[in-house]
C-alpha cells in the first residue's frame, strides 16, 4: 500500500499543481486535520478532566480546553480503591486465563481449516461456519451458560468465547502461505501435527499470532454485557462493568465499599475519568505498534469472511 | 512409521477386490489424520457446547420454560408466544426503531469510510497520511462504555454537545432525553469509532489499483477530479458492491448493547429495538418470560438469516462474489 503511495506521489509531482489543485490539497488537509481533531478531543477532554479540580469540573463539565484547576488525588483514590483494584484484577485473570485457550483453539481451528485430505474436514467446516451466521440468540445462550454451572465465576466470561470462527479463517489464511515444503520435511523427520503446529507453523506465523492476541484481548478487555449476565457479586465484575455502573448507571458503588466517603466525595467527578484513563490507555498504546499487520487481518477476514 | 510413509504405503485406497467398506475408509481416515481430528476435537466440542447445545435450547420458545421443570420437563404451548409476539402492542414500535436505526446507519454510516478513504488516497505526504490513519483507528480500540460514557458526559444539561445546540438556538436541555436527538446521537457516534477502521479496506482496495491507469488518464488530460472520477472511483466499485449487499444482509442487526448504555425509559418510544425488547423481558425482567423472549430472539435470526441468504444470492448473482 505504501509503496504505490509512494510512487503515485512520485509522477504526479512531475506536473506542476495548478491553483485549483493546490486549493484542493489544502482543502483536504484541512477536513483530515478537523477529523483528527474530532476524533483526539474527546481522549484529550477525559485527560484533562482527569486532573481537574473537581468542584471546577462540576460547575463548568462543557469545553475543556486545559484541566480546571491541577489535581492528582482522583488518580491516587483510584490506585488504591478496592472496586476498581478489583475490576482490573479480575480482567486481569481473564486475559491470563483466556488468551491461551483462544490461541491454542484458533491454532488448531485454523490449521485444520488449511489441512487437506481428511474425509470428514468440509463437514466439521461448515458445521464451525454456519454459526457465523445463525446462534441460539441471547436467552438460550443464558440458559445454557446458566445449566453448565458457570454462572458468578469468570468461567463464564472465559470458556463462551473460546475460540471465534472468524480469527480462525485470518489463522488458516496465515496458516496457508507457509510453504508445504516444511511441513513434509518435518513429517520425514518423523513429527506429528501438533509437533508442526507448535514448533513450525506458530513462530512462522508470529506476526498473526500477535493480531490474533490483539483481537481477543480488545474484545475482552471491552467486553461488559456477559458480565452483566453471568456475573452478581461485584468484587467479581471485571473493570468495564464498574465503568459502566459509575458512568452510565450512576450507581454509587464506589462509596458504598469504602468507608472514608468524605474522601470519595471530594473526587466523586474526576475518579471517573481517572478510572476511564487507567482503563483505556493501555489498549491505545498497544495498537500502533501492531498496525501494520492488523491491516493484513481486515483485508483477509473481509475478502473472505 | 512416520505419517507421509503411512500416507505413501496407503496411497491406494483399495483392497485386493478393488472395493473398501465405508466402515474402512473412515477408519483408515481417522488413522492417517488422528492428531488433526484430535486437535479439532476441542473446538468442535466447543461449538457443541456453546453454539450448538443454545440452539437447541431454542425449542423453548415453542414450550412454557420453567426452571423448575427444566427444557424437556416444560409443556408445549406450539406456537402461542408467535401469535402473542405478532399482536404485541410494541411489535410495531420495535420493528420500526430497529429499521430507523439501520437504515440511518447504513445511510450515513456506510459512505462514511469510503470519503476517508478517497481523501486519504489524495494526500501526498506519507507521513501525513500515516498519522491520519493510525488517529482515526484509536477509536475502535475504546470499549463501547466509555465512548457512550463521554456521549452522556456531552450530551447531559451543561455538556459539550448541549452548549453546541444552544448555541445553534436550541434550549438547554438533557440531549439524551431528547426523542428528536437520539437517532443523530447514535449514527454520529457510531462514525466517530468505526470510521477509520472500516476504512482500511477501501484503501487496500485502492493500492491495488493500476498505476497505468492514472498515466494513461493523465495523457488524455484529465485532472485530479476526472482521475478520481474516471479511474479511482471504477476501481472501488467492486469492494464497494460487495460490502454493501453484506451489510444489506444484516439490516436487523443493530448495535443492541450501545442502546441499552444510552437510552432510557423517556426515549423508548424511538430507541426500544428488537433485541432491547427481548431483553427486558427476558432477563431484565422481575419475572422473566424465558420462552416469550426466545420466540422474539428466534424471529429475529430467522428474518436476520433469510436477509442475509438472499443478499447473498444477490451478491453472487450480481458480482460472482458472495460469503458462501
Amino acid at each position: 500500500m505504501s509503496s504505490s503511495g509512494a510512487a503515485t506521489g512520485k509522477t504526479r509531482a512531475w506536473l506542476k499543481p495548478g491553483p485549483g489543485e493546490r486549493a484542493f490539497d489544502v482543502f483536504n488537509a484541512t477536513l483530515l486535520i478537523l477529523l483528527c481533531l474530532v476524533t483526539l478531543y474527546p481522549m484529550y477532554y477525559v485527560i484533562c478532566a482527569s486532573f481537574s479540580n473537581n468542584i471546577a469540573l462540576l460547575t463548568t463539565p462543557g469545553f475543556l480546553p486545559y484541566p480546571r484547576g491541577f489535581n492528582m488525588g482522583a488518580y491516587r483514590l483510584a490506585f488504591s480503591h478496592p472496586l476498581l483494584v478489583s475490576g482490573y484484577k479480575n480482567i486481569m485473570i481473564i486475559l491470563a486465563g483466556a488468551l491461551p485457550v483462544n490461541i491454542i483453539m484458533t491454532l488448531f481451528c485454523g490449521y485444520f481449516m488449511a489441512s487437506s485430505g481428511m474425509l470428514l474436514r468440509k463437514p466439521i467446516i461448515a458445521l464451525i461456519m454456519f454459526t457465523m451466521f445463525f446462534s441460539g440468540g441471547m436467552i438460550p445462550v443464558y440458559l445454557n451458560v446458566r445449566s453448565l454451572g458457570l454462572t458468578n465465576t469468570l468461567w463464564a466470561l472465559i470458556l463462551p468465547t473460546a475460540v471465534s470462527v472468524y480469527n480462525s479463517i485470518i489463522c488458516k489464511t496465515a496458516i496457508e502461505a507457509v510453504p508445504d515444503s516444511l511441513k513434509e520435511s518435518a513429517y520425514i523427520d518423523g513429527a506429528n501435527d501438533v509437533v508442526i503446529v507448535f514448533r513450525i507453523i506458530f513462530p512462522l506465523i508470529m506476526p498473526t499470532i500477535a493480531v490474533l492476541l490483539l483481537y481477543y484481548g480488545v474484545s475482552h478487555w471491552n467486553s461488559w454485557f456477559p458480565a452483566t449476565l453471568y456475573i452478581q457479586d461485584n468484587a467479581m465484575m471485571p473493570i468495564q462493568n464498574i465503568l459502566r455502573a459509575v458512568l452510565i448507571a450512576n450507581s454509587d458503588i464506589l462509596n458504598a465499599a469504602v468507608t472514608e466517603n468524605d474522601k470519595i466525595d471530594q473526587f466523586a467527578e474526576t475518579i471517573k475519568y481517572a478510572a476511564i484513563v487507567i482503563t483505556t490507555v493501555p489498549v491505545l498504546c498497544i495498537y500502533p505498534f501492531l498496525q501494520r499487520y492488523f491491516v493484513k487481518g481486515v483485508m483477509i477476514g473481509a475478502v473472505k469472511g | 512409521m512416520t505419517d507421509a510413509a503411512r500416507r505413501a504405503a496407503r496411497k491406494n485406497p483399495f483392497d485386493a477386490h478393488g472395493r473398501r467398506s465405508l466402515g474402512q475408509l473412515i477408519a483408515r481416515d481417522f488413522r492417517l489424520h488422528k492428531y488433526k481430528y484430535l486437535m479439532i476435537l476441542p473446538v468442535v466440542v466447543f461449538f457443541a457446547l456453546f453454539a450448538y447445545k443454545p440452539m437447541g435450547g431454542l425449542i423453548i420458545a415453542f414450550k412454557e420454560y420453567r426452571p423448575r421443570l427444566g427444557i424437556m420437563g416444560s409443556k408445549w404451548v406450539g406456537l402461542t408466544h408467535f401469535t402473542n409476539f405478532f399482536n404485541d402492542i410494541y411489535l410495531v414500535r420495535i420493528i420500526r426503531n430497529t429499521l430507523s436505526i439501520s437504515f440511518l446507519n447504513i445511510l450515513f454510516g456506510f459512505p462514511a469510510p469510503i470519503l476517508l478513504a478517497l481523501l486519504l488516497n489524495e494526500v501526498r505526504n506519507r507521513r501525513f497520511k500515516r498519522t491520519v490513519q493510525t488517529i482515526t483507528y484509536m477509536p475502535y480500540f475504546i470499549s463501547l462504555v466509555v465512548t457512550c460514557a463521554l456521549v452522556k458526559v456531552y450530551c447531559q444539561n451543561n455538556g459539550l454537545f448541549s452548549q453546541i445546540a444552544v448555541a445553534f438556538g436550541g434550549t438547554k436541555q438533557n440531549l439524551l432525553l431528547n426523542k428528536n436527538a437520539f437517532y443523530p446521537i447514535y449514527v454520529i457516534s457510531d462514525i466517530w469509532q468505526q470510521i477509520g477502521w472500516n476504512s482500511i479496506i477501501y484503501l487496500a482496495a485502492l493500492s491495488s489499483i493500476d498505476q497505468e491507469q492514472y498515466e494513461a488518464a493523465r495523457i488524455d488530460g484529465a485532472g485530479r477530479l476526472k482521475q478520481v472520477l474516471h479511474v479511482t472511483l471504477p476501481g472501488l466499485l467492486p469492494t464497494i458492491t460487495i460490502l454493501f449487499i453484506l451489510r444489506m444482509g444484516s439490516v436487523l442487526n443493530v448495535g443492541f448493547e450501545k442502546i441499552i448504555l444510552l437510552y432510557s425509559e423517556a426515549i423508548y418510544e424511538v430507541a426500544d429495538v428488537i433485541s432491547t425488547y427481548l431483553y427486558r423481558r427476558g432477563i431484565v425482567s422481575s419475572n422473566p418470560s424465558y420462552s416469550y423472549a426466545t420466540a422474539i430472539g428466534l424471529f429475529n435470526s430467522v428474518v436476520n438469516l433469510s436477509f442475509l441468504l438472499f443478499f447473498n444470492w444477490l451478491s453472487k448473482r450480481t458480482t460472482q462474489s458472495g460469503l458462501f
